[in-house]
């Protein structure tokens, strides 16, 4: 079974149906004991970093997570779940991550030319490292996932498993052993976002 | 490199797709969720729902089938139709879209996009635009245009992205239906007037319209069309390995 961590950030409909539509059981939850007994877990969020750090905190679920992660069971953040799994972001502000991950969460604007757009939507290609990460057994590099995010991982380029290419080189996916995190939608990105879900869940 | 979109847009009146579609293949062409489907699996980069049924009990069938929608189709989905309230971005929110599309609601009541974007995030917010050029000027037309707001539009489109809309879709009232080409001039004022993403609609009538918008304007993200989709004449596999042809970055499945 796997655990969508619910914590009061974003909407869980297409996540969910997506994961049943690669024949995952899933269950959406709040509940530590569900999580603990999950065999894998995976941290969804949309909108602002400290607020959601700050929602993770307050309902006592980022020690849980935390906890399971250490002891090896899998896990995979989407988007600003990708995010929470790094050391800190500089989002309005300083805040903390679950720091699972080493690294920071930055502005694109940092590194993007003045003339791209903010944020970075829409359809892009992936890029992969050399570090090859089991989410992407069933795609191909130059596939396209759908993006849509301000901010990204930097200073984690030892665990990125795969990068977009938006006037630099943007953090698509990190990976360190269980824990692994898509900066992209994989819900929202075709046959190519089912594969890396079916990747994950099974 | 991020790739243009194509985006199909279907009307949706009683929970079926109305705008006469005509599909070889396809069992039911009045069905949103086959559509939504044979779009996805065509290589459509996002969908578009408009909802313009007047009912309530249409209302109702419109979310019904949007949670179905969203359970079998697995890319961005945008809906509009009936948005005056952050109730009504609730409702479809809920029911699996990622973005919504305001347009008369926001010319009622303009502080709705501030409200929805403080809320459910900038990318969730989309203004919609129906656009006519009056003696020389460009004019924000209201109830599917109809209906002549005053209001200058790049000024209208300005303020929109200010407070908060994440995409804009430029709907040429002089150009829709037309088939001669988007509508290159007034696409190009509001790219000029925003950093948002810029959706042009309105004017396609065959592939090389796309070819020539995404050349003449690397600025617009996205173009959008219906009927030309709809009716076959324009192929979304053909359109996106023509574009890439001309050097224009596409998604191909």
């Amino acid at each position: 079974m796997i655990a969508v961590v619910d914590y009061g950030v974003g909407n869980l409909f297409s996540l969910v149906s997506s994961l049943k539509a690669v024949g995952a059981d899933a269950v959406v939850t709040g509940d530590a004991d569900v999580i603990r007994n999950a065999d894998k877990i995976i941290l969804p969020g949309v909108g602002a970093f400290g607020d959601a750090a700050a929602k993770l905190r307050a309902t006592g679920l980022d020690r849980v997570i935390i906890e399971e992660a250490k002891a090896g069971k899998p896990l995979l953040g989407i988007c600003l779940g990708m995010q929470l799994l790094l050391e800190r972001s500089f989002e309005y502000g300083e805040h903390k991550g679950l720091g699972l991950i080493e690294g920071d969460i930055v502005t694109i604007s940092n590194v993007i030319p003045a003339d791209l757009k903010i944020p970075h939507i829409g359809w892009n290609a992936l890029k992969f490292t050399e570090n090859k990460s089991p989410l992407f057994k069933y795609i191909n590099e130059g596939d396209h996932v759908y993006f849509v995010h301000s901010y990204y991982g930097a200073n984690c380029a030892k665990d990125t498993v795969a990068v977009a290419e938006y006037g630099a080189e943007l953090t698509a996916a990190v990976a360190r052993g269980n824990v692994m995190g898509c900066q992209f939608h994989p819900e929202k990105s075709g046959e190519v976002g089912l594969k890396i879900l079916k990747a994950f869940c099974e | 490199m991020i790739t243009k979109r194509i985006i199909p847009c279907l009307d949706v009146k009683n929970g079926r797709v109305v705008k006469g579609v005509n599909f070889e293949g396809l069992g039911d062409v009045a069905s949103p969720v086959e559509l939504a489907k044979f779009y996805s699996d065509c290589g459509a980069d996002e969908l578009v729902f408009y909802d313009i049924t007047a009912s309530a009990e249409g209302r109702e069938l419109f979310t019904d089938i949007l949670c179905e929608l969203a359970r079998s189709v697995f890319i961005p989905l945008t809906v509009g139709g009936g948005i005056n309230t952050l109730s009504d971005f609730d409702r479809v929110l809920k029911c699996g879209a990622d973005k919504v599309s305001v347009n008369s609601g926001a010319i009622k009541n303009p502080s709705l996009i501030a409200e929805a974007a403080k809320r459910y995030g900038d990318q969730c917010v989309v203004l919609s635009c129906d656009i006519k050029r009056v003696d020389g000027v460009f004019r924000v037309f209201a109830k599917g245009g109809r209906e002549n707001t005053g209001m200058e539009a790049i000024e209208w489109i300005r303020r929109g992205a200010e407070s908060g809309a994440g995409e804009i879709v430029v709907n040429s009232i002089d150009t829709d239906g037309v088939k001669g080409g988007f509508d290159l001039e007034m696409l190009d004022a509001v790219c000029n007037a925003v950093s948002v993403p810029v959706i042009a609609s309105g004017g396609a009538g065959c592939i090389d319209d796309f070819t020539k918008l995404f050349r003449a304007l690397p600025k617009v993200d996205a173009g959008l069309a219906a009927s030309i989709f709809h009716f076959g004449e324009v192929k979304i596999r053909d359109l996106k390995e023509e574009l890439k042809k001309n050097q224009i970055p596409v998604r191909i499945i």
